[in-house]
């Protein structure tokens, strides 16, 4: 039923349960919003209220409405843009700042800050409020998320991020009053929680609260050092983002300009995760096949996630044994250039670098991981995020956008459209069924197309045979939605045989890692797209057909599943019930 | 109705005494017709913290973790509640919770010296137990009994009429 309503004398129509923002957008009419965060395609809207910036004038109503969940009602006349409405909004906001640092010149969200932003739209340059400042010790206890609580605007978005979308609940509101702070249960620093690193708290967050660690300077000193080789991998979902740093448009390739931009920086080497990815298909799709073969633990859950794998040691603890053991791509890269590649190059491991380029902060977290080190020496030395290889680049005097194109070397760059659309949800599962069909059906099948798991939608289902042999398979992003399907397994409710599962809704595209997108859906859409077009462009499109897979398996690994690929490339899971 | 925790290493690791009081908290946890209601379980938390509260003296995080996993919502939102209503606390308490009441009369007339007295006695500040675990110091406002101000309440026992000088005796008598 639709709702008529006049917002600045201006009429307009709309379902009824809109709210008096969204009613403005129909018009064109903008109304600022702080704490409102909406995610239309993951059907996800935080309009808790809080920050009242959105504030409006409602004939006929004595106070000042918030227009994000104030909802339309029939012969409403609302003004968005009155004398008192300013004032209300300037004095909201000049609050807010009373208790926010002014260190915007070294915050880690500089120029990326909504706050900011909103001052500089409201053109606020005089402050009235002077009054008590929050002064708490910054958390920096993980490898992957920095906590700075004095910047909070307790705009309890990440707590949607966090409780709602990827129902991980580790933060909340604590205590009461001024001294509220949004943290984990018993004030415990985050990496004594739950906590998975997936960063949607980082990304929903629209002020320097919440940030990735920085690891930019260990990159540089490693650079500079002359007794170290440095070689660098890159994943999946960072070339078709890293251009929006540099305000190419979302869903721009940037795979040949990022690759001259590492080499331009210093590093020896340059890499692509996606090698990687085309050898976790090689490993993955044979325990797939030994599985479905035996009819043993099943399904087969997908391993590349640090952020899922690690929501299961946590949440599904009786469920370990289901995911693949084969590694994600990064730490496959890792124990192979540590292993195969040093031996090669004649560099000893812990002279040998590895920095990893990834969309995710999880992966911090996952390079730490104790079981990927050996005798100290860590499989990857350090990984920074989209965002951070953005920031040195910049800082290199680098001009990203007007760079020629280059390739990555030989023979750990080689990849296929397989291996790309790792960086999509349902990407990895289509790359397996890629190989799947060919091994079985003993042939190079041509249709590879599996467009029933792609797309930005939550849960995503397709029964796939080949050659005789019915795969029932499913694919799901973002921790919710893994929830639900693991509760599923667990009550003996699904029959599925293999499970792609990403902690991020979308996937490594919309990582914690990546240029924040500040709620537009549209700059997923086109990262989802730019993925797929990549992966049609590629001469090779199935992961077992790279010339450069096929030659480490010959030279180095023997067979998929081999004893030196399980020792290699494979891994272990923890039960990490407290 | 036994201990319904999934956290096995914990449970197993529990005192006879203290799997008693969990004992007794599910047995109050079974009268709450949680499964009637899958989407309101929350609505229960306060009256099952209420509880546990009054069984273990205060609410230690591994009882949290039990309401939290029984109410299956997160050990977050368990604690963010506890942390805002001040009659919650996640710290045990003294045996003697003595409570100086700093209303309007009994502040006029020299509770503050009389706080300050316990606080130098017995080392603490406001809101702490004392490492023996025997005194908890607190204050309160007004408990209806302004004519003997300032009031001390030690458990459910009120004292009227209190001096610093008094402070002593009011100790002495908290023998176990």
């Amino acid at each position: 039923m639709k709702v008529n309503l006049k917002i600045n004398d201006l009429p307009v129509a709309v379902e009824s349960g809109s709210t008096i923002l969204e009613a403005a957008e129909q018009l064109d009419i903008r109304i600022p919003t702080l704490c409102h965060f909406k995610m239309d395609c993951f059907h996800v809207e935080h309009k808790c209220g809080s920050c009242r910036v959105c504030v409006v004038e409602v004939k006929g109503r004595p106070n000042l409405a918030p227009a994000c969940c104030t909802p339309v009602m029939e012969g409403m006349e609302v003004k968005t843009n009155t004398l008192r409405v300013i004032n209300a909004r300037r004095t909201i906001l000049d609050l807010l700042l009373s208790d926010h640092p002014k260190d915007c010149l070294i915050c880690p969200k500089n120029l990326n800050c909504q706050l900011q932003a909103l001052a500089q739209e409201m053109g606020l340059h005089h402050l009235l409020y002077k009054g008590e400042q929050s002064t708490y010790n910054k958390d920096l206890s993980s490898a992957a998320i920095a906590r700075d609580l004095d910047k909070c605007i307790m705009c309890r978005r990440c707590e949607t991020a966090c409780n709602t979308i990827q129902t991980v609940g580790v933060l909340s509101a604590v205590g009461r009053g001024f001294q509220t702070v949004v943290a984990p249960a018993g004030l415990h620093p985050l990496v004594e929680t739950e906590c998975v690193f997936c960063g949607q708290c980082v990304q929903a967050c629209p002020v320097g609260a919440l940030s990735e660690m920085d690891y930019k300077y260990d990159v540089w000193r490693a650079l500079n050092d002359p007794s170290k080789t440095v070689v660098v991998q890159t994943a999946p979902a960072v070339r078709v983002a890293i251009g929006e740093a540099f305000g190419l448009e979302p869903g721009s390739i940037s795979t040949g300009k990022l690759v001259t931009a590492l080499r331009m920086l210093g590093f020896d080497k340059v890499f692509d995760t996606d090698f990687a990815a085309d050898l976790t298909i090689m490993e993955e799709t044979t325990e797939l096949i030994e599985r479905v073969k035996s009819g043993k633990n099943l399904p087969i859950l997908t391993s590349c996630c640090p952020g899922w794998v690690k929501f299961l040691e946590h949440q599904f603890p009786k469920l370990i044994y289901m995911p693949s053991t084969a590694k994600s791509p990064q730490q496959m890269m890792g124990a192979v250039l540590k292993s195969y590649y040093a031996e090669k190059i004649g560099v000893k491991p812990e002279n040998l670098i590895v920095v990893s380029v990834m969309p995710c902060l999880s992966k911090k977290y996952e390079a730490k991981r104790e079981e990927f080190s050996h005798d100290g020496v860590p499989d990857v030395d350090i990984v920074i995020s989209t965002r951070e290889l953005a920031d040195m680049i910049r800082e290199a005097g680098i001009v990203f956008q007007d760079l020629d194109e280059q390739d990555y070397d030989s023979p750990l760059g080689e990849s296929t459209g397989a291996a790309v659309i790792f960086g999509a949800s349902g990407g990895v599962l289509e790359a397996a069924l890629r190989t799947a069909a060919d091994w079985i059906a003993g042939k190079d099948l041509e249709n590879i197309e599996f467009t029933a798991v792609r797309g930005l939608d939550g849960i995503k289902e397709a029964e796939v045979e080949v050659a005789g042999l019915k795969l029932k398979a499913a694919v799901c992003s973002g921790l919710g939605n893994a929830r639900k399907l693991l509760e599923k397994i667990e009550r003996g409710e699904a029959d599925y045989q293999a499970i792609e599962i990403m902690a991020c809704p979308g996937g490594c595209l919309n990582g914690g890692g990546q240029p924040y997108h500040h709620g537009d859906m549209t700059i997923l859409k086109k990262r989802l797209d730019a993925l797929y077009r990549e992966d049609t462009g590629k001469p090779i499109r199935k992961s077992h057909k790279n010339p450069s897979i096929q030659k480490i398996y010959e030279e180095f690994l023997g067979e998929p599943g081999s004893h030196l690929a399980h020792h290699l490339l494979h891994t272990t899971y923890v039960n990490r019930k407290q | 109705m036994s201990c319904q925790c999934t956290n096995e290493p914990a449970c197993r690791t529990r005192t006879p005494e203290q799997a008693e009081k969990y004992n007794e908290l599910e047995r109050y946890i079974s009268t709450i017709p949680l499964e009637k209601v899958p989407d309101r379980k929350r609505g229960y938390l306060i009256q099952i913290l209420h509880k546990a509260q009054h069984i273990f003296g205060y609410l230690p995080e591994d009882v949290q973790k039990y309401i939290a996993e029984r109410l299956k919502i997160s050990h977050a939102e368990v604690y963010g509640v506890i942390s805002f209503y001040s009659y919650f606390t996640d710290k045990p308490v003294g045996r003697y919770k003595i409570n100086v009441c700093i209303g309007t009369a009994c502040f006029v007339k020299g509770a503050g010296k009389v706080l300050e007295e316990f606080k130098r006695r017995l080392n603490i500040k406001e809101g702490e137990t004392s490492g023996d675990g025997k005194f908890f110091l607190g204050s309160l406002r007004c408990v209806g009994a302004c004519s003997l101000a300032p009031v001390v309440m030690v458990n459910d026992r009120v004292y009227g009429n209190v001096t610093a000088e008094k402070v002593g005796e009011i100790l002495k008598e908290c023998t176990d």
